[in-house]
Order: structure tokens, then C-alpha cells, then sequence
């Protein structure tokens, strides 16, 4: 069953002078196993949105129904709750224990599982984000390097089995080697756990890779959502709310103009090149 | 729920009382308190509060944020007001019935002790109401600075206040969002007894008190990279001068001070039992 959310709005501190609206009348549907990415200029509601996912703040009005449960509901919040993981922006926010491990064991103990259970969901979730069972396992988590920080808060959440994994930038603040590091491990989960992942980002590159949906934020409204051939075929239009398209998809764009004949869907850097190298062949 | 927390409770404006120099303001307050404390009968109550309401006015604050600020004292207010009543026990008794006695001198004191309390509070809240933070911190540096002569580290001290107030919003911002990651995974923050509740909070401490010294240390190093070496010959963007308001100002209170104390020193006193 799909996260389905109808009609939500969004207003901080309403009925004071600093009322303000995130959010309008926002409707859209993520599928099971989908990836789907949300991406909007900052400050376009992109993370006031997913907080909704798992109920961590209401709507002002509208709702959203993740499996069945409204999480509008006190009661079936809680149990929506355990089927969407949350990764936060930064680690910083959530590694707070002596080590990593028990720090991934963290979650699985709220859930209350039995002991056995919790280490080895713990040593599963630090093998499928690629950290050392037996070196990283016994570190501070404040030790860690920014990449395995991310993949320990990462660990953390998935160790609880989400259905959906909902990640606010995850790859904000790392270089270009950690961004590919967290997007394969991702996509590794994804082909792993069979879960869907919701991913929020202010950069095309990143969600163009494996997103199969986009939305597209502009000022609490959704402006746009469809395949990536879909949304990044409309470049000018995105350039007047501010957000890119990838470098791959304005370069196609400009070789149009120029008459150059390019099927559709070429927005990343492999499938461009493995058409060139295509049609170089054919040549 | 976090954000809900109002400091500084600053209402920006342009009246005559917001314009005055903080410094002048700070002296002021502690005149206010002075007159406050050399009233000793009751009926020089009114020309204080009549003083104290003619300022509101000026400064053009709401009054009920004067009433907001007497909000915390809503259990003491009353507790001193019963504690006077009953357990002074000279004077003419006025009710006498069942266990219940009440004298003249209870009742005079209770409503005195009242009254200046909350002139006091009323009074003084004008100050952080009618002052940034910023403003006030700058204005207590420079008075605090003749006592530099004795090593006392006025500009450090302002700096602190200064760096403090700066933060309080970002740690407010980060301790939501801290619990929100916290809630995510599942954490319970409101079950079970005190103590267990006062554990459950170690998964929001931690994080934030490493993010906060982290932040103290970048904080530190940018400082240190713009050659922040202390106060010693440091320049301001806003210099703070005295300007007429500030003389009218302060001839406003002494003659307000002086009429209260003559007064009270001549006019005969009121009696009400």
C-alpha cells in the first residue's frame, strides 16, 4: 500500500504575526518500492513536507495516509511511524551513544524486540551500509569521518526495516566521492530491502541518477511532478523557479537548438554517453 | 513546543523611551527601583504606578505585555499577599470569625507588599521590553567599564552575554530537531516515572551539547581569524551617544524621585482603618 497524502497544508505558528504558510494543498502518491524524488528551491517546503511522512508534525489541515494508518491519528501514527525511516540531514542530529553499535541498537531497543533479534539487525544494517562489523562497531560515533558518520545514521534507521526511506539531502556537505558512496549504498538498499525511497534534494545530478518519479517543489505548491525524461525536459521552466537541470540535460538541450536530432531521456552523464558512444559506431 | 519559548522579549519600536541610550535606560531602572523601595505607605502607590503607566504610554507598548511579564509571579503574587494577612497580628482586628483573624497592619502589608512587587516587575520589564539585547549588552559594557581599572573584565563579560543571546535561538532550533530524529527512531520522551523520563532525554543532550562545542570551538577560530584579540582598542559600528532625550529624561525622574520622597516626608499620612 502506497504513502498517500491529499490535500495538505501546512502553516507555522498560525494566528500570530509570524504566521506562515509551507505548504498548500499539496497532493501526491508514493508507490511500494518506488524512488521517488522531491526536489524545490530552499525554503520551498521540501523538508516541512517529509517531516508529515512519519508524522513527526501535523498538518493544518489535509492528511497523510501511509499503509492505511492517518497520521493524523494519535493511535495509528505510532504504527505508521515504524514503517517510514527518517534520515536526517546531518548525523550530528541523532549519533548520541558510546559506540556505534549500540547506537544503531537504539531504534531496534524502542521497538522492543528481543536481544538476539536487535544484534543481528544491527550487524545486518552495518554490513549493507558497508561499516566494519568488527573496527567500526566499537568506535564513538563522534570519531567517525562525515562519510561513515552519514552511513552509521544511516544504519540506524534502516536496522528498524522501514518500508519507505524517507532522506532529507543526504548527500548535503559531502564530496563528490561521498555523494556517489551514499547514492550506491542507497540504491544497494533499495535492490536489497525492496523498500521505497524518498529522497530530497536540492541537486538535479543526485536525484536524475535513480529517481523513477520527481516533484518538484515551488513555494509550498507542488509545481510539477513526473518521470525524470518528463521534468527535465522542461528547462527553461525550472530555471525560472530557480532549480537546474543537470549539466547532461542543458547540454542535450543547447545540441537541439543547434539541430542536433537527441532521443528523449538522455539527463544523466552514463546515458548520454552510452548513446555517443552509440551513435559514434554507427558512424 | 520548543519554539514556543519567547526571550528577549524585545517589541521593536521608535518611541521616545525606545530611542533613549540603553546606558541611560539602565540607570533609570535602577533609579525606578530606588523610588519603588522608598515608598513605605501605601497611598504613594499611585503616583508610582501613574508614573510607571505614563511611560508604557510613551514607549507604546502594549499593556498587556506589562501584565505578561507579572505572568511567572502568579503564584508567589498571592501567596505573599495571604502569608501578610494572616501572620501579622497587630493593629485593630478587623475580621474575627471562626479561625479566621485579620488586623489592620495584615491587610496594609499585604496590599503593600503586592504593590511593590508588581510595580517592581511592571516597572523594570519596560527595560528588556524597550531595549534589543544587543543595545542592552552594550550599554552595561560601557557602564561596567571604569571598573576595568580594577580587572574587571567588563567588555569579556558583555561579549559572553553577547555570544549568548546569539545562540539561543540555534540551540532552541537544532534541540527540536534533535528530538525530531530522536521520535523518529522510535524514542519515547513522555512515559514512565521521572527518572526514567530524565534518561530518555540523554539521546537529545548529547548530540547537543557535542554540536555545541563544536560550534564554540568553529566560533572561537573565526574570531580568532578576524583578529578578535579582546576589547582593548576595538572600535563600534554604533557609537552610543547621550542626546537631549537622555537629559530630559534623567530631570524627569530626579524630580519624579524628589516629589515622591517630599511627599511622603510632608504630607500627613492617610488613615484607612
Amino acid at each position: 500500500m502506497p504513502i498517500i497524502i491529499e490535500n495538505l497544508t501546512h502553516t507555522y505558528m498560525p494566528g500570530s504575526i509570524t504566521q506562515f504558510t509551507a505548504l498548500h494543498d499539496i497532493n501526491l502518491t508514493v508507490e511500494d518500492g518506488e524512488f521517488f524524488g522531491i526536489i524545490g528551491h530552499t525554503g520551498s517546503g521540501k523538508s516541512t513536507l517529509i517531516q508529515q511522512l512519519n508524522g513527526l508534525i501535523q498538518p493544518t489541515s489535509g492528511r497523510v495516509i501511509v499503509d492505511g494508518f492517518d497520521m493524523n491519528e494519535k493511535k495509528q501514527r505510532a504504527a505508521g511511524r515504524k514503517l517510514v525511516g527518517m534520515v536526517f540531514q546531518y548525523p550530528d542530529y541523532q549519533l548520541f551513544d558510546s559506540t556505534v553499535y549500540d547506537d544503531i541498537c537504539f531504534g531496534l531497543k524502542n521497538l522492543k524486540l528481543p536481544e538476539e533479534e536487535i544484534r543481528t539487525r544491527a550487524y545486518e544494517a552495518m554490513e549493507l551500509v558497508g561499516l566494519d562489523t568488527k573496527q567500526d562497531a566499537e568506535k564513538s560515533p563522534f570519531e567517525l569521518s562525515g562519510g561513515k558518520k552519514r552511513r552509521a545514521a544511516l544504519a540506524g534507521i534502516i536496522a528498524m526495516r522501514p518500508k519507505y526511506l524517507v532522506m532529507d539531502e543526504p548527500m548535503a556537505g559531502l564530496d563528490p566521492r561521498g555523494r556517489r558512496e551514499v547514492m550506491e549504498t542507497v540504491e544497494g538498499l533499495r535492490a536489497e530491502l525492496g523498500c521505497s525511497v524518498i529522497m530530497v534534494s536540492h541537486s538535479m545530478e543526485d536525484v536524475a541518477r535513480s529517481a523513477e518519479r520527481i516533484a518538484v517543489l515551488n513555494n509550498g505548491r507542488v509545481y510539477a511532478v513526473g518521470t525524470p525524461t518528463e521534468i527535465f525536459s522542461r528547462t527553461a521552466e525550472l530555471a525560472s523557479i530557480g532549480l537546474d537541470t543537470p549539466a547532461t540535460a542543458q547540454l542535450v538541450e543547447k545540441l537541439r537548438s543547434m539541430g542536433c536530432k537527441i532521443p528523449d531521456g538522455l539527463y544523466t552523464n552514463e546515458k548520454f554517453e552510452k548513446w555517443l558512444k552509440e551513435v559514434l559506431h554507427n558512424a | 513546543m520548543l519554539k514556543d519559548i519567547t526571550l528577549g522579549q524585545y517589541i521593536p519600536g521608535n518611541s521616545v523611551v525606545h530611542r533613549l541610550d540603553p546606558r541611560t535606560k539602565i540607570l533609570l531602572m535602577i533609579a525606578y527601583i530606588v523610588a519603588v523601595f522608598i515608598v513605605k505607605r501605601i497611598e504613594m502607590f499611585i503616583p508610582v504606578i501613574l508614573f510607571t503607566v505614563l511611560i508604557t504610554v510613551l514607549s507604546k507598548v502594549p499593556a498587556n505585555y506589562l501584565l505578561k511579564a507579572l505572568k511567572p509571579m502568579r503564584l508567589l503574587l498571592p501567596l505573599m499577599f495571604v502569608m501578610n494577612l494572616f501572620l501579622i497580628k497587630t493593629g485593630k482586628p478587623l475580621v474575627d470569625w471562626w479561625i479566621i483573624r485579620i488586623y489592620a497592619d495584615g491587610l496594609t502589608n499585604a496590599v503593600f507588599v503586592v504593590l511593590r512587587l508588581a510595580t517592581l516587575v511592571c516597572g523594570t520589564s519596560l527595560l528588556t521590553l524597550t531595549t534589543t539585547p544587543i543595545a542592552l549588552t552594550d550599554g552595561l559594557e560601557k557602564l561596567l567599564s571604569p571598573l576595568k581599572i580594577i580587572k574587571f573584565p567588563a567588555h569579556e563579560l558583555a561579549m559572553m552575554m553577547t555570544i549568548a543571546l546569539r545562540f539561543i535561538p540555534t540551540l532552541i532550533e537544532e534541540a527540536d530537531k534533535i528530538t525530531k530524529a530522536q521520535l523518529a527512531r522510535g524514542a519515547d520522551f513522555e512515559s514512565g516515572n521521572v527518572f526514567k523520563r530524565a534518561k530518555s532525554m540523554l539521546p537529545i543532550l548529547i548530540p547537543l551539547f557535542v554540536n555545541s562545542f563544536r560550534r564554540a570551538d568553529e566560533l572561537a577560530m573565526a574570531m580568532e581569524s578576524r583578529c578578535y584579540h579582546g576589547g582593548e582598542g576595538r572600535t563600534r559600528m554604533r557609537v552610543l551617544k547621550f542626546h537631549t532625550g537622555d537629559l530630559a529624561a534623567v530631570i524627569v525622574f530626579a524630580v519624579f524621585i524628589a516629589a515622591v520622597a517630599l511627599a511622603q516626608r510632608f504630607l500627613p499620612a492617610v488613615k484607612f482603618f
